[in-house]
């Protein structure tokens, strides 16, 4: 049957049937046919957050919870540049995300009309791909292919710009496109398959190194049969925490910048380094010459330009490591390798995480920790960006994948309280508990009030130090302690404010009895702001200095 | 495009680059942002459509540097770039340009 449809009814209808059910975004001028079309769906629930930063990073909550491309909308001009950083966000953590722009009409763009900006060319190097829609019968082609597009090979953020006038378009539809869907990559080489697992096989001391991209494949639970069989002890990268049980036996947790020293202690010995789904940061190596200077290295990941990019792997597989895991698995021999997995448990019993006052809950590992044993593993654990998220990736028990929401690549603050919300919606018989500071959710406190709106189930941790954390710990530590700009002179009644924009909220510097309190706080539904103060002078430890080996770290 | 550096000096010599891609507005963009985005600089760039238009043909005369293999890699990500050959620079596509390009 064909029907008379605008574009912004063809837009709209494609993303109904994409399958999406909830968007966050922001109306304005020249996105409001969409938004029209939108009103009348019966089918989108529209969450109206209160900055496109917002939307962004809500939709980036939705997609990293559920594994699916998650819609973010917003006008031009200041809509448009208010998405970038949350676009760029989810470029640096692959992360599926479509992010729909308004533009002006087709006939002013370029005369630097009212709310033009040039989205398509400031969002080419933060896209995976992008749009910039010149009919309505491209939406047809361009919005299924933006799904699949970010949702196949190494994921990542789609924007699609469509001008006003393309919007209001009204042309005869007579077939429906089917919708974008992931596509596998070519199967792993049979070679180096067999390469690799006789590499692993006469490995004396390999590690295994998980990433982000084992996450992403649904890889997780090949990855722990893996290690298990042949007894490979394993490192997480900060994206792939929940990959293995932080528990598991053979679990040596995050390696890298704050990861305990017996991780990186152990990546200095090791003969062997299995990389899957990762891509040799600089925050995960340190300095790269130094990084497990013994070792062979097997590389598996998606995305073929990570090959050889900073280390030179003996066997590069381009590949979905989920199908290369699961081939790979079978030609593994058993081998309780038994001298190497003593070795490491010593290292991890000589060298543990250092976590002091644990038994007090008003102590920076004592509130994660806390926390952590009101919830069970079916919570979802975001994080802001900064000393609280670097303790909570030390101290919080993470056992499952998409368990552990954080920015890595970017590092943006802002990010967790939208997250946070995102989560929320697309998994709402999930607890999500968002671990804040003062700095970070300051910088999208206004998702507060969207909170109160959609009364997610969120309870936000906030531990303030009344200073933005790691500045001030960098300045202490590498510039002869001079504090510049690290520390707020003015801070605002957290408390106060949360209330102000109509969520509950507790003090836990001020209850008589915290622990309670807090775990009264998590175990109320609704929103809710936890406030405890932590005390500024705490680090993150171990830190491995900027430029510095791995095995250079300071702190315990 | 960016003034030369330390790394491209170090160049021992010069690549040309065929790329196929789609024809349409933007293409060039992406792909050239590629390389000035990491302060490569692009020596020569040659650009026409292909047959019916469909598609287009860019030439690249590039620095030979080290990073040269990652950015063959980076670009055959783009969606819109369909195939990369590297070619010597002793290539004819652009010596025969020179008598455009007298000073």
């Amino acid at each position: 049957m064909t029907e008379t449809l605008t574009g912004a009814q063809i837009a709209i209808r494609l993303l109904e049937r994409q399958g999406v059910r909830t968007v966050a975004g922001i109306p304005g001028g020249a996105i409001l046919p969409i938004y029209d079309a939108l009103g009348q769906s019966a089918l989108i629930h529209h969450v109206l957050a209160r900055h496109e930063q917002g939307a962004g990073f809500m939709a980036q909550g939705m997609a990293r919870a559920s594994g699916q491309p998650a819609v973010c909308l917003a006008s031009s001009g200041p809509g448009a540049t208010n998405l970038l950083t949350a676009i760029a966000d989810a470029k640096l953590d692959s992360i599926p995300l479509v992010a729909i722009t308004g533009q002006v009409p087709k006939a002013m763009i370029g005369t630097d009309a009212f709310q033009e900006v040039d989205t398509y060319g400031l969002s080419i190097p933060i896209t995976k791909h992008n749009f910039l829609v010149t009919s309505a019968e491209e939406l047809l082609d361009v919005i299924p292919r933006a799904f699949g597009i970010a949702a196949s090979g190494r994921p990542g953020p789609v924007l699609v710009d469509i001008p006003k006038d393309v919007q209001t378009q009204a042309i005869e539809v007579a077939d429906w496109p089917a919708p974008g869907a992931r596509e596998l990559p070519p199967a792993a080489d049979a070679w180096a398959i067999s390469e690799a697992a006789a590499m692993i096989n006469g490995a004396k001391r390999p590690i295994l190194y998980l990433g982000g991209g084992v996450v992403h494949a649904g890889a997780s639970s090949v990855a722990v049969d893996l290690a298990e069989k042949a007894n490979l002890p394993t490192v997480m990268t900060l994206m792939a925490l929940g990959a293995m049980p932080v528990d598991h036996r053979l679990s040596l947790g995050m390696l890298g910048m704050h990861g305990a020293r017996c991780t990186n202690l152990a990546l200095d010995e090791c003969d062997l380094l299995i990389a899957v789904g990762a891509r040799f940061d600089d925050r995960a190596t340190g300095k790269v010459a130094a990084f497990c200077p013994q070792a062979r290295i097997i590389h598996i990941d998606i995305d073929a330009a990570e090959l050889d990019k900073i280390k030179t792997a003996h066997v590069g597989i381009a590949a979905d490591v989920h199908e290369a895991l699961v081939r790979l698995l079978p030609l593994v021999s058993e081998n309780d390798r038994k001298a190497w997995v003593d070795r490491t448990d010593a290292l991890k019993r000589d060298f543990p995480q250092h976590m002091p006052d644990l038994d007090q809950p008003l102590s920076h590992f004592g509130l994660i920790r806390t926390v952590a044993a009101c919830l069970d593993d079916e919570a979802i654990i975001a994080t802001d960006v900064g000393q609280h998220q670097m303790w909570v990736a030390q101290g919080y028990p993470l056992r499952r994948p998409r368990q552990w929401l954080t920015s890595g690549g970017l590092g943006t603050m802002g990010f967790g309280v939208p997250a946070a919300i995102g989560a929320a919606l697309a998994e709402p018989q999930r607890t999500v508990v968002c671990f804040t500071g003062d700095g970070s959710i300051l910088m999208n406190i206004q998702e507060l009030v969207t909170a109160a709106e959609e009364n997610v189930n969120v309870k936000i941790v906030l531990m303030d130090n009344a200073s933005l954390g790691l500045v001030h710990q960098q300045q202490t530590l590498f510039y002869g302690e001079r504090l510049f700009a690290s520390q707020f002179k003015a801070t605002p009644d957290f408390v106060k404010v949360a209330q102000g924009f109509g969520i509950a909220a507790v003090d836990l510097d001020t209850a008589a009895n915290p622990c309670a309190a807090l775990m009264d706080a998590i175990a109320r539904p609704g929103p809710c702001l936890i406030h405890a103060s932590i005390d500024v002078e705490q680090k993150v430890f171990p830190m491995v200095p900027p430029g510095a080996a791995n095995h250079e770290m300071i702190g315990n | 495009m960016n003034a030369i550096n330390r790394n491209e000096l170090q160049a021992l010599s010069r690549a040309v680059l065929e790329i196929d891609v789609n024809n349409h507005p933007g293409v060039m963009s992406h792909v050239i942002g590629l390389f000035s985005r990491r302060t490569y600089n692009v020596e020569g760039i040659l650009c026409l459509p292909v047959g019916d238009g469909a598609c287009s043909r860019i030439w690249l005369l590039v620095n030979e540097d080290q990073r040269l293999p990652q950015m063959i890699r980076q670009a055959e990500k783009l969606e819109d770039v369909i195939a990369i050959r590297r070619h010597n620079a002793d290539h004819a596509v652009f010596s025969e340009l020179e008598a455009f390009f007298r000073p």
